[in-house]
């Protein structure tokens, strides 16, 4: 598997970026290289709060939430959503929180 | 990328038929990552299993969906492969293309990917099969940019709409199958491009009973064209037909001498409702028993024409899931009319009455025919506000006690039962 760089900390991460440790790897730093792949220019309180609403969820369902009840939780509508995280709350969010790629496949 | 051999892969170049082997090493002459397709597959073959990873989350800027992540899990001996995502590029409605316009997705298609196309897949829309994730970005661009063409739909979202050629050409389309398409498209263009649905949705447009694009077996959403009144009959064409002056099935089957046309075996005795009869030398209808199975008309097309009053049938939730097996979609709405005049707000009406209710509780992964399923007919029925009929019925329920509503039972479920029967005493 591969790994990344950001700043002096490396990272195992999958071949679509995810980090692989989850939890026990994430850091700041982390949230600080996936805005700067993800299309993200400043991070806001909104950001924070998608994260925070993801990694939340996770702890307590081991799945990411469905589109719709981030929606929910977050108060933000889908189009919010994509403005905060261009590449969308799968690729750009999950990823940014640290979470596992989230499974579907086509 | 060298040439693998692939001894298992080369059986099947040989017989009369194409093959997709000989075309790939055709395509790997100038793209040689197809090598690497030919030896990923001819390991498969050996192992049994395959070697493409389960799906990737892949993208671009601004769409959650339109790319499928493809990895290989042996990328170090197949480096052509190691990436090989799929784009869904959205077909034109009807899938009518200029050959300026095919060349153009040719080449875009050449520089950025692998040349390896499948035109087109069941949801509709073209297939570009093989690129690299850092190809994706520039791809969107020149596609968007100098095409003008866009993206389909992948993932839990709307999939790329699809529809029969309709009124272009085919004297049977009972509406404007590409215009609604069309429209739908750019109306619903969020819901194409931003999954937020528990699991995929399929619109198909078929403009009348013989569903070209098979809305019935595929799509989530099925409008079917139809007519309310009588099947048009022109007598004097159909003593045409049986004079053996007019080719049958326009002329379908002339390759082969199947004898003189006759009406009765192949038409009247195969009507499925038993409806046809002659009387005399004209050809009589009972189209109250009439189901638009089109038979007749697809044999006697120079005789027979669908009704004037058109429309179509909603049916709702086809699906194919890989344990349970297929299913096609239940009818829902028999008659509804579909007409641009009104910007098909009353189908519009239809698809969001739906979706209001299967984002609530629909599960995930969950295609809508499963939630119907799930939660029952009748209240599927109940929240399209659509009154039961005979026609929604599989079969007559064979025991009259069951009631499914409180309301019907006096007293309700929880009445005193010794109350009740100490009025009925034996
Ligand atoms: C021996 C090898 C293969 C066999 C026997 C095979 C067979 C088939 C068959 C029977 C279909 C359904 C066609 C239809 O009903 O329209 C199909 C569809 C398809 N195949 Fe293959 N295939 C093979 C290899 C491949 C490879 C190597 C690829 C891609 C790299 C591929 C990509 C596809 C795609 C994209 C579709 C369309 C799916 C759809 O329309 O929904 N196939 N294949
Ligand atoms: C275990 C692995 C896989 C499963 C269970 C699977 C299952 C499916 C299913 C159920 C569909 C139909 C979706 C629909 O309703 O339209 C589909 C479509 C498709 N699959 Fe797969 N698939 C797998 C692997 C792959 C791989 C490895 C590739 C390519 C390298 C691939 C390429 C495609 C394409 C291009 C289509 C779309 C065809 C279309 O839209 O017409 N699949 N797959
Ligand atoms: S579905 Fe009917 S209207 Fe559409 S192309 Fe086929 S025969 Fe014609
Ligand atoms: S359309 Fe089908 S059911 Fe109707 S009259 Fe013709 S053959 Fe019979």
């Amino acid at each position: 598997m591969a790994s990344i760089e950001h700043n002096g900390t490396s990272y195992e991460v999958d071949e679509d970026g995810f980090l692989l440790n989850g939890s026990e790897e994430w850091d700041e730093n982390w949230v600080d290289y996936v805005k700067s792949v993800e299309g993200i220019n400043d991070m806001t309180d909104e950001h924070q709060k998608v994260i925070d609403a993801l990694q939340e969820y996770y702890k307590k369902n081991g799945i990411a939430p469905m589109v719709r009840i981030l929606s929910k939780t977050t108060g933000f509508p889908l189009k919010r959503i994509y403005e905060l995280f261009p590449s969308g709350p799968g690729k750009g969010a999950c990823k940014m929180a640290g979470l596992p790629k989230p499974t579907g496949c086509v | 990328m060298a040439k693998h051999d692939t001894p298992l892969l080369d059986e099947l170049e040989k017989g009369p038929w194409p093959s997709f082997v000989t075309d790939m090493k055709r395509q790997a002459e100038t793209h040689p990552e197809c090598w690497d397709i030919l030896g990923q597959l001819e390991l498969s073959y050996e192992d049994r299993i395959t070697h493409w990873k389960h799906g990737g989350i892949v993208g671009v800027f601004g769409y959650g969906g339109g790319i499928v992540g493809r990895y290989s899990d042996v990328p170090d001996r197949f480096p052509g492969v190691e990436h090989f995502h799929t784009v869904r590029i959205a077909q034109p409605s009807g899938l009518y293309y200029s050959t300026k316009n095919l060349r153009a997705l040719m080449d875009l298609w050449d520089k950025y990917g692998s040349g390896m196309t499948n035109m087109h897949g069941s949801t509709g829309d073209m297939i570009f099969l093989g690129t690299r994730t850092e190809n994706l970005e520039p791809l969107f661009w020149d596609l968007t940019h100098d095409l003008d063409q866009d993206l389909g739909g992948s993932g839990s979202n709307l999939r790329t709409p699809s529809c029969c050629l309709g009124e272009s050409r085919c004297e049977w389309s009972c509406y404007d199958t590409q215009d609604i398409c069309y429209h739908l498209t750019m109306h619903y263009q969020d819901e194409i491009h931003r999954p937020a649905f528990p699991y995929k949705f399929k619109f198909k447009f078929s403009g009348c009973p013989n569903d070209c694009v098979a809305a019935i077996a595929r799509s989530d959403f099925a409008v079917i064209g139809t007519w309310k009144d009588d099947i048009q009959i022109d007598q004097a064409g159909v003593k045409e037909y049986m004079a053996g002056n007019y080719p049958s099935n326009g002329g379908a089957h002339s390759g082969r001498d199947w004898g003189a046309f006759d009406i009765k075996k192949e038409v009247i005795d195969i009507c499925p409702t038993n409806c046809m009869w002659m009387e005399g030398d004209e050809l009589k209808i009972d189209n109250s028993e009439c189901t638009r199975c089109m038979h007749c008309i697809n044999v006697m097309p120079r005789a027979l024409k669908p009704g004037k009053e058109k429309g179509a049938t909603i049916c709702i939730g086809a699906k194919a899931p890989i344990l349970d097996g297929a299913q096609f979609a239940t009818m829902v709405i028999p008659f509804i009319k579909v007409s641009k005049e009104n910007e098909y707000e009353n189908v519009i009406d239809v698809i969001e009455q739906i979706w209001d209710w299967w984002m609530e509780v629909g599960k995930n992964r969950e295609r809508v025919g499963e939630t119907m399923q799930r939660i029952g007919l009748p209240t599927f029925l109940r929240v399209m506000e659509v009154d039961a009929m005979p026609q929604h019925v599989r079969e007559p329920r064979s025991n009259p006690y069951v009631f499914w509503k409180e309301e019907e039972v006096e007293g309700g479920f929880e009445r005193d039962v010794e109350e009740f029967r100490r009025k009925h005493a034996a």
